[in-house]
């Protein structure tokens, strides 16, 4: 009898558990707690250590500079500069990455021929071209778009070539056998199918795609919150730095909570929709 | 009751011996299977004859590796035979030496896979509409008929959930309730009823063989179990393995419908034994 309770006690706990696990507004109470640990952690640093304020400013001090810029219409400006090159930037990487990653996935041949140059694209080290970049595209807004399409397109094209590739045989026999036409065979079985790939692929790469534009926006140009941040560190204004670095962070937590709901929304029947977060 | 020993083994008297081709619902000759693997190659089939007639139910029977799915896959143009020829009907699905199906000759055909393979976007309604889809029967009409294949296989109430809200009998009967759904001529079925209890496969192996005696479909089921191939079958097709040969083809004669209460009758008996001693034989 003892037995049996303990075994239906360790059901309850491990259910407990997983209803812990499962719901989303635990978020809502450790996020801030944790935030509010880390901000402690931080001020605790910079009084104890007696780091300067001008390599890393207290708290209150970034608090201070981040709500003064909010004020200001450049932080907008910026901002607005950023968002447009990722979105652009994103959309075009989306474009080509699943477009190339659906041709690739298809013919296997062409993927092991292009692989190497694929790969090449990935491997050069991206800042090192943001001259030639420059050079092409000039110091406007094209070539911000430009790194962030480079650097997310190949995240979104790999998992779109995984999808692909992840279509179950036997789903593939099913179509065969039902003599479903080509197009039937896509829309009914090849993107349904490698959706959750493609996008998580697309989740990736709109993370990346807002790292390629300020890359962009640091090494050239006077828009964008890559090229603000650079102003701030010329004026040794390390407060200002630290609050623009914020707002990048929070803008990358728009861009990918809108792409990861989206990925909710768009398969509710994989097993990944119940997650918060693939990455 | 006819034994033969040697490794292939023609139709039986059922079917006439020298009858049209189009006497025939399948007719394959001399077709055999060998798979190239990297530990070399697996001799699935040696060359097969069998012809099944129009509206006859047979049933493979053998252990497991003997070639069956290898056999069912290359009558639905899933498999190339790698000699021989298959017909349908009276049409050529694989000329001998052919390397692509004549995907014509299939006309329609239903597949039940060994596995349930539902599409897992798709909600099970869905799911058994897919054969209907771009076939000319509208959103209302593909809706009514998967409603009535669901409320056949006893799914009337899990048409709105997803494949993997089900357990996988369930799957297997939403599985078999596609493959009816289109009405085909042919029906080919891997094992359908492997995954379920006894209770509900004794309930399917009865709507299958209602199914059958209302439609006159043409059947080729595989299975694992002797009793349910005499249930089923009027004609069984002993196969044994290493390599995939056909061992032995036995007629199967009890009246139809067949209650499940014939399992209960002396010959059923003897026909299960004589099948198990045939099975229990293999080297
Ligand atoms: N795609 C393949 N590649 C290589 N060998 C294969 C392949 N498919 C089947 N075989 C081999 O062919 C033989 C027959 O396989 P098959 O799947 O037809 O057996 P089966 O009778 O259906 O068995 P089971 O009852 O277990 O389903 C086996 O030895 C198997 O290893
Ligand atoms: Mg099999």
């Amino acid at each position: 009898m003892a037995a049996v309770s303990e075994v239906a006690r360790a059901d309850l706990r491990r259910l407990r558990r997983r209803r812990l696990m499962e719901s989303r507004w635990i978020l809502w109470v450790t996020t801030p707690v944790l935030l509010l640990l880390l901000l402690g952690a931080w001020k605790l640093y910079t009084v104890i250590s007696g780091v300067g304020a001008l390599t890393v400013p207290p708290p209150e001090a970034v608090g201070g500079a981040l709500f003064e810029l909010l004020g200001r219409d450049m932080l907008y400006e910026a901002a607005y500069y950023t968002f447009y090159s990722t979105v652009m930037g994103f959309i075009i990487a989306v474009v080509v990455g699943v477009g190339l990653g659906i041709v690739l996935g298809k013919m296997h041949l062409l993927e092991k021929i292009s692989a190497p140059f694929l790969v090449a694209t990935q491997v050069v080290p991206k800042v090192a071209i943001v001259p030639l970049v420059l050079l092409w595209f000039g110091f406007g807004i094209a070539s911000k778009i430009f790194m962030a399409a480079i650097i997310s397109f190949f995240v979104v094209m790999q998992n779109t070539i995984l999808g692909i590739r992840s279509i179950d045989p036997g789903h593939r026999d099913l179509m065969k056998v039902i003599r479903a036409p080509w197009w039937k065979r896509i829309i009914s079985l090849d993107i349904p199918s490698s959706l959750p790939f493609v996008l998580t692929g697309v989740e990736l790469g709109v993370v990346f795609a807002i790292t390629g534009a300020i890359v962009g926006e640091f090494l050239g140009g006077d828009d964008g919150l890559g090229a603000l941040a650079v102003v701030m560190l010329a004026g040794m204004r390390t407060d200002q730095l630290f609050a623009t670095v914020i707002v990048m962070t929070l803008m990358g937590f728009v861009l990918y909570a809108v792409v990861s709901a989206i990925r909710r929304v768009a398969i509710p029947w994989h097993e990944s929709s119940g997650r918060v977060t693939s990455l | 009751m006819s034994s033969r020993t040697e490794p292939t083994a023609t139709e039986s008297s059922a079917v006439s011996e020298e009858g049209a081709p189009s006497g025939s619902a399948i007719e394959i000759e001399g077709v055999s299977k060998t798979y190239a693997a990297d530990a070399g190659p697996v001799h699935a089939l040696t060359p097969t004859d069998l012809r099944v007639g129009p509206g006859e139910f047979v049933v493979l029977l053998g252990p497991s590796g003997c070639g069956k799915t290898t056999l069912l896959r290359m009558l639905a143009g899933l498999e190339v035979p790698t000699q021989g020829s298959v017909r349908i009907g009276d049409r050529t699905l694989f000329a001998p030496g052919a390397l692509t199906p004549q995907s014509e000759a299939l006309g329609s055909l239903g597949f039940v896979f060994q596995a349930p393979t539902l599409l897992p976007w798709r909600r099970i309604a869905k799911n058994i509409e897919l054969p209907l889809e771009g076939k000319g029967p509208g959103r209302r009409e593909r809706r009514e008929r998967a409603t009535r294949m669901a409320e056949k296989v006893g799914l009337e109430d899990f048409l709105g959930h997803y494949p993997r809200q089900l357990s996988g009998g369930m799957q297997q009967r939403a599985a078999i309730a596609r493959a009816l759904v289109h009405d085909p001529d042919i029906l080919l079925m891997d094992e359908p009823f492997g995954a379920l209890d006894a209770m509900t496969r004794d309930q399917m192996n009865i709507l299958l063989q209602q199914l059958w005696l209302d439609t006159g479909k043409t059947v080729v089921l595989v299975t694992h179990s002797i009793s349910e191939a005499v249930f089923l079958a009027d004609r069984i097709v002993l196969l044994s393995p290493r390599p995939g040969r056909v061992q032995d083809i036995v007629e199967v004669g009890f009246p139809r419908p067949r209650p499940l209460s014939v399992s209960a009758d002396p010959k059923f008996g003897e026909l299960v034994a004589y099948l198990r001693s045939q099975l229990g034989e293999q080297p």
